[in-house]
């Protein structure tokens, strides 16, 4: 059974600099990931609505192709695999790929929802209103539609963060991997692992904080779930 | 130099079968630890409450990949040492019983006070409001996400793959290093998650079609 340990945390925290570098990669990806995704995501979903048909089905095909295998996999396509066919990219570049289109798959399929949740009748009195077609996009579709989904978003988002992790297995050099090398440095697993876990949960309140704090800007009449 | 012919396939295809034991473990694991962190956070005491609200942040806050690296490598640097399989569903049932307790708890929150009041006003005992009234009202509302969680569970199973547990990622990985064909391995690898999973996307797309159906109904 488990015999006393002794906790020495001490190797781990001399390595400072290796988990901090390892924390900008992974803010990094983590940015590219939900800037990048939020954006397609919302493309995505316009696009599931569109009259063309073999849009809306290759769309589906994307979406469910994503959504039903795990991302390590993707990782390993996009860095291992597309080589095969001449596509090569960094580990770091196939990890901001893998990411961007794992949460746009997502996010296609949350904002489809906040869409389909317009009335009709709005839509409709926005052409009587004579607005340009951008603008009934933007501010009648794509606005409401935002705030009623923002709390699925943020979830959403912040699953992916934490799951930026999972990159280094392809060799992103990120906070999962500082810690995976400084553990067969020092042998000090449980620190180090506990050092990382506890950075991750630190970085997973941060940004709930700052895209709590986005809603709040961007959708200033919504009080429903601020 | 290999292909990948039927040997290589047949390889793949029945590491699948860890990662069906992977996740039925991480299920059935998570799921009766959610259950009884469920019942645990639906307790009048506020410190068990805040107890099991810390807990599901903390697991939730963290990702599933540390986690796992902390059950094998961290376990095993402490004297505890459980293997890739056992680890690896040590982690997964730990995250999944997070998730799941959040899915029911909210499903539990969202039936209304007045359903609780009535089932007391009928001189049931708590336990009794919970299992005559209350569940079976929330089991409706919790069975399409906690069938949506089935999928992540499943797929989350890969990460098991990192600390050298070989299910069907690993697999994976060990054919394209011996054939050189990493887009082939991974192609059929990714194909049979998705046979995987799929089942559980349509049957969660279903459920919440028929939830938004008979919410219509109720309002007409």
């Amino acid at each position: 059974m488990i015999q006393t340990y002794n906790f020495d945390f001490w190797p781990v925290l001399q390595r400072w600099p290796a988990l901090l570098d390892g924390v900008w990669t992974s803010l990094l990806l983590a940015a590219a990931g939900v800037l990048g995704g939020t954006l397609l995501g919302i493309f995505g979903a316009l696009g599931r609505g569109s009259q063309l048909a073999p849009l809306r089905w290759f769309l589906r095909g994307y979406v469910e192709l994503f959504r039903n295998t795990p991302l390590l996999v993707q990782l390993f396509i996009f860095y291992l695999g597309l080589p095969t066919i001449g596509v090569r990219m960094s580990p770091l570049g196939a990890s901001c790929l893998a990411l961007v289109l794992n949460n746009a798959a997502y996010t296609t399929e949350i904002m489809r929802a906040g869409i389909a949740a317009t009335p009709r009748g709005q839509v409709e009195a926005a052409e009587s209103l004579a607005l340009r077609r951008w603008q009934i996009l933007a501010f009648i579709v794509i606005r409401p539609a935002l705030a009623r989904i923002y709390p699925a978003l943020v979830s959403q988002n912040v699953l992916l963060m934490l799951s930026t992790g999972i990159t280094s297995a392809i060799g992103a050099q990120d906070l999962t991997a500082a810690a995976s090398d400084i553990n067969s440095d020092t042998f000090r697993s449980l620190e180090v692992f506990l050092i990382a876990g506890a950075v991750y949960l630190v970085l997973n309140y941060v940004l709930r904080v700052l895209l709590w704090a986005v809603g709040l800007v961007l959708f200033p009449n919504q009080k429903s779930w601020a | 130099m290999r292909g990948i012919g039927a040997p290589e396939l047949t390889y793949i295809v029945f590491a699948a079968r860890w990662t069906i034991l992977l996740s039925v473990m991480a299920l059935v694991g998570g799921g009766f630890f959610g259950a009884v962190l469920t019942l645990a956070g639906i307790s009048r005491s506020r410190r068990v409450r805040l107890v099991v609200t810390g807990f599901v942040q903390l697991v939730q806050g963290t990702p599933l990949l540390i986690l796992l690296l902390l059950a094998y490598f961290g376990l095993s640097a402490s004297g505890l040492e459980l293997g890739a399989l056992l680890s690896s569903a040590l982690a997964l049932t730990l995250y999944a019983g997070a998730f799941l307790t959040t899915i029911w708890q909210a499903a539990i929150d969202a039936i209304r006070p007045g359903q609780w009041e009535g089932a007391a006003a009928l001189g049931l005992r708590r336990s009794q409001q919970l299992r005559l009234v209350i569940l079976p009202q929330a089991v409706r509302l919790a069975l399409p996400p906690t069938c949506g969680f089935v999928v992540q569970a499943i797929k989350n199973t890969s990460l098991a793959s990192i600390i050298g547990f070989i299910e069907l990622t690993r697999a994976g990985q060990i054919v394209s290093n011996a054939t050189f064909q990493p887009l082939a391995a991974f192609g059929v690898v990714a194909a049979l998650y998705f046979l995987l999973c799929l089942p559980f996307t349509l049957l969660t797309e279903w459920l919440e079609g028929r939830q938004t159906n008979l919410l219509k109904g109720h309002a007409r």
